[in-house]
């Protein structure tokens, strides 16, 4: 852009959209605000897209036939979706945008072909590239996480002999790929070739990585959506999409921190790692050796809760396979009549993806002034008459602290060992999704209530009512 | 590097920096909405989207073009869908509806 040439207004309602994009994740800071935050990301969206369309499109029929059917099928299933499969429609809607972005990308390059008789400038080249494989490798992931996470393939991680060496050769077929097309070297072909690895790269890639690594995932795939965006923005000089693409892959590369951290492992260990498989059972073995299990009577416990002062709720990913989390709020209420205090406790990781715990309690109407973090909630628990534990293992799992053996050693936990009485509900003995004992059964202070988590909760309430 | 180049490098890395500052003053509680959020963000890609199906001299074939608006517009539709729902369920003490008042029944 040189000076002499006049601004074109288009632009200036692109930077109103980038300013309501930062104000919108600006008010999500509170959920007071957070839906006002909402709604101005949302007419940013808007003055963008009627700005675009003021662009001297011709393609009526194409751009308006698929927002036709992108809008109906994006409403309709993000209405009735429910809010236990949150994880795999996130991960659905992020696969689609960095299909999008990997589609852009294949349209400017044949542009750029065809405009310059089979030749592309190394400069421009470039960000069509990343723009591309980014994109394919997060849509073919989001696709496997979505399949993952809605259960129509296992969620234990797959593997086979030559696993990395495959992933490794893959990366290098999309590296010299991408840089034949930088080099003009058969251009169309090895761009041809750049998005077909790119996309099994990310089909293999997902597959090692087991169902509660997935809140890394799911925020590293979104951070690589957000930087494929940013990346059509370089290729189409395009402010608005280099601004919402950074924010978004600041946001997820931001996320996915949080969430290693809150597991204490590093992201390659997440993403190579392979955990979850079945042969890291050993180690904490050793630790829970020769404890017995003690397991209660829906009445007994029913009564220790209701005579309670407090009781701290822990919830993890098994409330949300029992769509259990209304029955938890009625339980609470139930507690409550009888003056007792109920707090909810999250750890970071609960669940599939970061946060997933919150939604669905604020699904079944808990106030979120009920709901605490972990460091805010961990003092707390010595106080705390029951700790009622709903479906949550490796998060509550004491080895962490000092097994050094654990696979889990050195993950912050909640203590809830350290609460008078622990009630642990859980559907059998099987070990949690890492495969680690959990020495908290064995706890003398432990009762266990077998069974799913939906019923034995409707039968504590119907025992408390009773009282 | 021209200097358009490097302007819009600028660009982008003023907006990671501002990406940093407002995501991390977001409380966990509300991790879901954010990457819900972003995630419709991301489907600004439409705007890229509609630019290359739409233009004149189109080079990618018409169900290639409308396939990739699909996409993107499902991205932001369904995005901003998904997350207003969510944000709607978070309500503090006082806005959440008790069937029977709580501290008259207190023992």
């Amino acid at each position: 852009m040189n000076d002499t040439a006049l601004a074109n207004p288009v632009d200036g309602a692109y930077l109103i959209t980038g300013v309501c994009f930062i104000l919108g994740l600006h008010y999500l800071s509170s959920p007071k605000t957070a839906r006002l935050g909402n709604r101005i990301s949302m007419a940013g969206m808007v003055i963008a897209l009627v700005a675009t369309l003021t662009q001297g499109i011709v393609g009526w029929w194409e751009v308006g036939i698929g927002m036709a059917i992108g809008a109906a099928i994006g409403i309709y299933s993000a209405r009735v979706v429910k809010m236990t499969a949150m994880p795999q429609m996130v991960a659905a809607f992020n696969g689609m945008g960095g299909g999008a972005a990997a589609l852009v990308a294949l349209g400017d390059i044949l542009r750029l072909l065809r405009d310059n008789n089979g030749f592309v400038a190394a400069g421009s080249a470039v960000p069509i590239v990343l723009s591309c494989a980014i994109g394919s490798i997060s849509f073919a992931g989001s696709i496997i996480a979505f399949l993952k996470l809605q259960e129509w393939m296992t969620g234990r991680p797959i593997q086979y002999p030559g696993q990395q060496v495959v992933n490794a050769l893959l990366a290098l077929i999309v590296l010299a790929s991408a840089v034949a097309v930088c080099a003009s070297v058969a251009p169309e072909l090895s761009f041809y070739v750049l998005f077909a690895a790119a996309l099994i790269l990310g089909v293999l890639f997902v597959l090692p990585i087991g169902g509660a690594d997935m809140p890394v995932v799911i925020s590293l795939l979104n951070a690589f959506t957000g930087l494929a965006a940013a990346m059509t923005g370089f290729v189409l000089s395009n402010n608005v999409l280099i601004i919402s693409g950074a924010l978004v892959g600041a946001s997820g590369t931001l996320l996915t921190i949080l969430m290693g951290k809150a597991m204490n492992r590093s992201i390659a260990n997440v993403l190579f790692g392979a955990f979850g498989a079945v042969k890291t059972a050993q180690g904490a073995v050793d630790a829970t050796s020769g404890g017995s299990v003690r397991a209660g009577t829906a009445d007994d416990i029913g009564t220790m809760l209701a005579y309670a002062h407090e009781v701290i709720v822990v919830p993890g990913y098994g409330m949300a396979v029992a769509q259990a989390q209304h029955s938890v709020r009625e339980l609470a209420d139930q507690l409550e009549k009888h003056g007792v205090e109920v707090k909810y406790a999250i750890h970071p990781v609960a669940g599939r993806m970061p946060g997933h715990m919150n939604v669905l309690l604020a699904e079944a109407n808990v106030p979120y002034t009920a709901l605490y973090d972990m460091d805010d909630i961990n003092p707390e628990f010595p106080r705390a008459d029951v700790a009622l534990v709903i479906g949550a293992n490796d998060v509550t799992n004491p080895a962490a602290r000092n097994v050094t053996s654990s696979p889990i050693y050195g993950m912050p936990i909640l203590d809830v060992d350290k609460a008078q009485n622990i009630v642990v509900l859980k559907r059998s003995m099987n070990p949690g999704f890492a495969g680690i004992d959990n020495p908290l059964y064995e706890n003398p202070k432990t009762v266990m209530l077998f069974g799913d988590a939906k019923k034995s909760i409707d039968e504590l309430t119907s025992v408390v009512k009773g009282l | 590097m021209s200097a358009h180049l490097l302007s819009e490098i600028t660009v982008f890395v003023l907006a990671v920096f501002v990406g940093f500052e407002a995501i991390s003053k977001v409380p966990t509680m509300l991790h879901t909405p954010l990457m819900s959020a972003t995630n419709a963000i991301h489907g600004i890609v439409l705007v890229g989207a509609i630019l290359v199906a739409g233009l004149p001299d189109p080079t990618l074939h018409p169900l290639i073009a409308v396939l990739l608006v699909v996409l993107a517009s499902l991205n932001v539709f369904g995005g901003y869908t998904v997350t207003e729902r969510m944000l709607q369920m978070f309500k503090p003490k006082t806005d959440v509806q008790r069937p029977v008042d709580s501290a008259r029944n207190k023992p």
